[in-house]
């Protein structure tokens, strides 16, 4: 049984974060942290270092035996300050020393319900809890799938099936007539994907802080009051951390920080009927990027909702430009009213999204990332021990693959099957 | 009439039909084996050789099992060669030319020989139905055979056609008459059907080869048997010519094409992939210009040669074209034209792991009639279907194989969870647990299962206890003493210097280091003999792997062993998408395993799915 770990408590900013650990390696996990053994259930103090004695931060930590713990296994619980950048570092250690891996969706509950800790009536919960995944999950895909990565992720899958095809072709098909150079051809594909991976997951790294987590669309008609109120929201609480100017018929995004989550704030085009070909497409895009978006802010005014938009549920309409009107339920970025209440507003709801989806889809994206490139070093030094070890190298792959299926989706037997009959003539 | 009791009786005398009939009869019930001829048992129908890769597999688990094939293709070997040879242990796969007559004939010996079972000759016409259960056959001679299990292993019998270009006939296989009525009633339990085809080359006259012209591939120098029981081949052993295609071959079949069976539209069924027609080969890859021919004997005193790579369905005349437009084949006689056959197939999903059809109790089925190609994927569901038969006549619990322990367990979920889109055929890499489930301990992995479940001969068992207790008298010596890097270093170990201590056996995982090398750091290990050096050798070479694939393994057997009862209620899970819910309603997986392997099913939706199986079993038990 793996010992897993997971985020207990909300995503976000917060005065405390509770990281669990549950399995047969919690309590040994703690000690590598914390340097001892608390007391069994009882809070104690204790500084966290990572493996080069550095801190990590201050936290209170309990640890439970098993059957008295809530999965019924052994746990550890570590109350972390709660900022991201520590929670991070924290979660980085456990998995770099092995000490335990990112939870499934549900696997703690799993393992509680499999110890006989559950109550059954309580599971009912469960079924909330997942529809809630799913979307999260569905919302996260796409954006995954839309980006810069989708189009990596893909070559990655296909390069992945093809190089492990050709692998087991050779190990299959051992006794057919398979051309010499697979062994090489399959090396460079692995190569490549292991120098791309490595990529990626420096880029992770240095991005980290400013990748933009959560989008937020601003929509309207033009002269709604959008780029006003924009530049009130960022001249206010929020700060500014980076900004790229587009065309203003294009969209500017403007990145900052609400209640600790990375925020990207789109100001897009006026959305209106008729104009040049330019402006269509500009509100073309407006529409589409809007689309991805976390959270749609719609400003009206008495001309009514913007033209060519379907209202979702979650849609956040407000009246602008209040103080022309001397209405009270609306909002001026020119007199600032409403302003704190928006951001309120956006703040709760985003850091209810980050609790369902949020950064540690980010972190199990790197975990998956380094644990496949790991794979792949193994398969590649397998690789120069010649012909004897291939089965060694094919599983590496396979675990190189299954790293990744989150990401790239399961790398069936019948996909490498697939491939190896689309590529060589077999069969005697 | 004249009446049969029987606990189990099995339809059909080829390689699922006997391995079935020893298993059960082995299981000690009354078993009956029912063949059209008694000379048709042990018929080899396609290509004279037993095993390969992930087919040689199975050759073992079923030895290991203690069944029929293994022992049968040891004594009918003629050219032994074990695959990947220059690979690692866990891909490699024994394989064996057979002698046909003597495969056949030392089948039906044993077979004869065999208590708690009768061989009777005859055709089966008709199921016996009590209501809706199964009690037995009906004969074409009006007799019955009662039994409480019926396993029918009649392979390509179902709406069989034989096509030989714009020709066709109805047919099991060439020369056998299908049996129709017995297809009406199997029909009439509504089953899903799917059709599949398959095809065989020529059978050609080696006495009208040119051999000398042709380069010969010989078996192995040391040749490596199928049973752990064997050491050393039982006959001459011979060579394979081996023979190309050419341009002009490629040339005539061109040319020919519309009048080829599968090319002229008279073939709908899906053939296999991995066993394309030359018809195929030289349409899909028209840039080869060759393509390698094996000639196989088919016997030590038979003329007839096997050509392995030109299976067709071409007229008679364009076959002899062809053939004889290759080096060595320039005057070939043709004994019998090569031929396509179309066939039903059961959908392998109306089956339960244990190869019950789940809609009617008692009948088994085993073999072609599943969707599957190849001898030994046929032995290892006709043993899986003759031992839970005879389970079932005993009151026993069914005996099932997983995925972490056996490629038999492999075949049975993959066949049962995913059903088969073309003619279903063992590899390793469908083997997720590969290097854990070799052909080298498929005894360890299986005999001690034969043993607890009473199938296994006392001759067997005294065997194997006895190789296991040289075996872990091999590993205590290994580990016996354990080295300091440095200590490794000075004899000329080089290992990463991290301080731990390391024993002979830890080293013999690393690539390059033989038994030999080791055995200065091992006392008392040079007096080991060569098979259980060979066995020590290899089990330290994986068990790091084995090692860690235990975890997956366990959690693999806790989710299979969650099983979902007939009839559960996906439609019932609430707080699933409806796109999921309608997989798992189509899909109707057996077990929390086979759900999980459903394409989008998520860590979140297992979990609900086994609350729902929780508190169903808690309601059961209440009520």
């Amino acid at each position: 049984m793996d010992t897993i770990y997971a985020l207990a408590s909300g995503q976000g900013k917060a005065g405390v974060a509770v990281l669990r650990l549950s399995g047969p390696d919690a309590h040994r996990a703690c000690h590598a942290l914390a340097g001892r053994l608390p007391p069994l259930r009882q809070m104690s103090l204790a500084i966290l270092r990572d493996r080069k004695g550095d801190v990590l931060d201050q936290a209170l930590v309990a640890i439970f035996p098993d059957k008295q713990s809530f999965t019924g296994e052994p746990v550890t619980e570590l109350h972390l300050h709660g900022s991201p950048a520590v929670v991070s570092a924290v979660m980085r250690e456990i998995s770099e020393q092995g000490l335990a891996r990112l939870a499934l969706p549900g696997e703690f509950t799993r393992r509680a319900l499999e110890n006989g800790q559950l109550d059954l009536t309580e599971v009912e919960g469960l079924a909330d809890l997942i529809q809630a995944e799913t979307e999260a999950q569905r919302k996260q895909a796409l954006k995954v799938m839309s980006g810069a990565l989708g189009d990596k992720v893909n070559r990655w899958r296909e390069a992945l099936v093809h190089g492990m095809a050709l692998i087991a072709a050779s190990i299959d098909f051992a006794d057919e007539e398979l051309p010499a150079e697979i062994v090489a051809e399959a090396r460079r594909i692995f190569e490549e994907v292991r120098t791309e991976l490595s990529a990626e997951i420096d880029g992770i790294f240095a991005a980290e802080r400013i990748r933009d987590g959560f989008l937020v669309a601003i929509l309207g008609r033009p002269n709604a009051g959008k780029s006003t109120l924009l530049n009130a929201l960022a001249g206010r609480e929020a700060a500014i951390t980076s900004d790229i100017a587009g065309t203003t018929r294009d969209v500017i995004e403007v990145r900052m920080d609400i209640a600790g989550l990375p925020v990207t704030m789109l100001d897009t085009a006026g959305l209106r009927e008729g104009g040049d070909e330019i402006e269509r497409i500009g509100i073309e895009r407006a529409l589409i990027r809007a689309a991805d978006a976390d959270l749609r802010i719609v400003l009206v005014d008495d001309r009514g909702l913007p033209p060519g938009l379907q209202l979702a549920e979650d849609d956040l309409v407000l009246r602008s430009k209040s103080d022309l009107e001397g209405s009270s339920d609306g909002i001026s970025g020119k007199t600032g009213q409403g302003i704190s209440e928006l951001l309120d507003h956006v703040a709760t709801r985003l850091v209810s999204a980050a609790s369902q989806a949020g950064s540690a889809s980010n972190d199990r994206h790197r975990f998956a990332m380094s644990g496949a490139k790991t794979a792949l070093e193994s398969a590649l030094l397998e690789l120069e021990h010649g012909e004897e070890r291939t089965e060694f190298l094919s599983e590496h792959l396979r675990q190189a693959a299954r790293h990744l299926d989150e990401l790239i989706g399961k790398v069936d037997v019948e996909d490498m099957l697939d491939d190896i009959f689309r590529n060589f003539c077999l069969g005697k | 009439m004249k009446h049969g009791e029987f606990d189990v009786v099995v339809v059909g005398g080829g390689h699922a039909g006997t391995e079935a009939a020893y298993a059960a009869a082995r299981m000690g019930v009354r078993t009956a084996l029912v063949t059209l001829k008694f000379g048709n048992l042990g018929v080899m129908s396609c290509n004279p050789a037993i095993g390969g890769l992930g087919k040689g597999h199975l050759v073992r688990e079923i030895d290991a099992m203690d069944g029929i094939m293994g022992r049968v293709a040891d004594a009918a070997g003629i050219q032994f060669r074990l695959l990947n040879r220059r690979k690692g242990p866990a891909v490699q796969g024994p394989r064996a030319q057979s002698d046909r007559k003597i495969y056949r004939e030392t089948m039906q010996a044993m077979l004869s020989a065999t208590q708690n079972l009768e061989i009777i000759e005859g055709e089966v016409t008709d199921f016996l139905m009590q209501g809706t259960r199964l009690s037995g056959v009906m004969l074409a001679d009006g007799s019955e055979l009662r039994s409480t299990s019926v396993i029918l292993t009649t392979g390509t019998f179902l709406n069989g056609i034989i096509h030989i270009g714009d020709q066709r006939q109805s047919a099991g296989r060439m020369g056998e008459k299908p049996s129709i009525p017995l297809a009406e009633r199997l029909k009439s339990f509504d089953l899903p059907l799917g059709r599949l085809k398959t095809g065989t080359p020529p059978r050609l006259n080696g006495k009208t080869i040119a051999w000398e012209k042709l380069e010969s591939q010989p078996g192995d120098d040391q040749p490596v048997m199928f049973s752990f029981l064997n050491r050393k081949p039982l006959v001459r052993q011979i060579s394979c010519g081996i023979t190309h295609t050419n341009e002009r071959t490629h040339e005539v079949i061109r040319q020919n094409l519309a009048r080829s069976a599968m090319y002229g539209g008279h073939i709908d069924g899906i053939g296999p992939r991995y066993c394309p027609s030359i018809e195929d080969k030289v349409v899909r890859f028209a840039d080869k210009t060759s393509h390698q021919v094996f000639l196989e004997p088919e016997g030590l005193d038979d003329d007839t040669v096997y050509p392995n790579g030109i299976s067709t369905s071409l007229p008679v005349d364009v076959q002899e074209l062809y053939v004889r437009s290759m080096e060595a084949l320039e005057n070939v006689e043709i004994l019998q034209p090569g031929y396509a056959i179309e066939y039903d197939f059961v959908d392998p999903r109306s089956l339960d792991l244990t190869l019950a059809l789940r809609d009617v109790p008692g009948l088994y089925l085993a073999g072609q009639i599943n969707g599957t190609t190849g001898y030994e994927e046929a032995a290892a569901q006709g043993m899986v279907a003759g031992l839970n038969a005879a389970a079932r006549a005993q009151d026993r619990e069914k005996i099932l194989f997983s995925r972490a322990e056996s490629y038999i367990g492999v075949m049975l979920d993959d066949l049962t969870s995913r059903g088969v889109t073309e003619p279903y055929r063992m590899f390793t890499s469908r083997a997720e647990f590969r290097l854990s489930l070799r052909a080298d301990n498929a005894d360890q992995r299986l005999t001690p299962k034969a043993m607890a479940l009473g199938c296994c001969s006392e001759g067997r068992k005294a065997a194997f206890e006895r190789k296991m207790e040289q075996l872990s008298e091999a590993k205590t010596l290994l580990n016996a003493k354990s080295w300091t890097p440095r200590e490794l270093a000075e004899h000329g170990f080089d290992v990463s210097k991290d301080g731990n201590k390391r024993t002979a056996y830890d080293l013999l995982a690393y690539p390059g280091v033989t038994f030999e090398k080791v055995l200065p750091l091992a006392d008392g290990a040079e007096n080991l003999k060569t098979e259980i050096r060979v066995q020590a050798a290899t089990d330290a070479l994986y068990a790091q792997y084995v090692e860690r694939q235990k975890k997956d393994a366990a959690a693999l057997k806790r989710d299979s062993e969650l099983e979902i009862p007939d009839g559960f209620d996906f439609e019932g899970l609430s707080g699933l998408s409806s796109e999921l819910k309608g997989k798992l309603v189509r899909q109707k997986p057996r077990t929390l395993a086979q759900a999980g392997n459903i394409e989008g099913m998520t860590p979140a939706a297992l979990v609900l799915l086994l609350s729902k199986l929780r508190q169903a079993s808690v309601k059961k038990k209440v009520g």
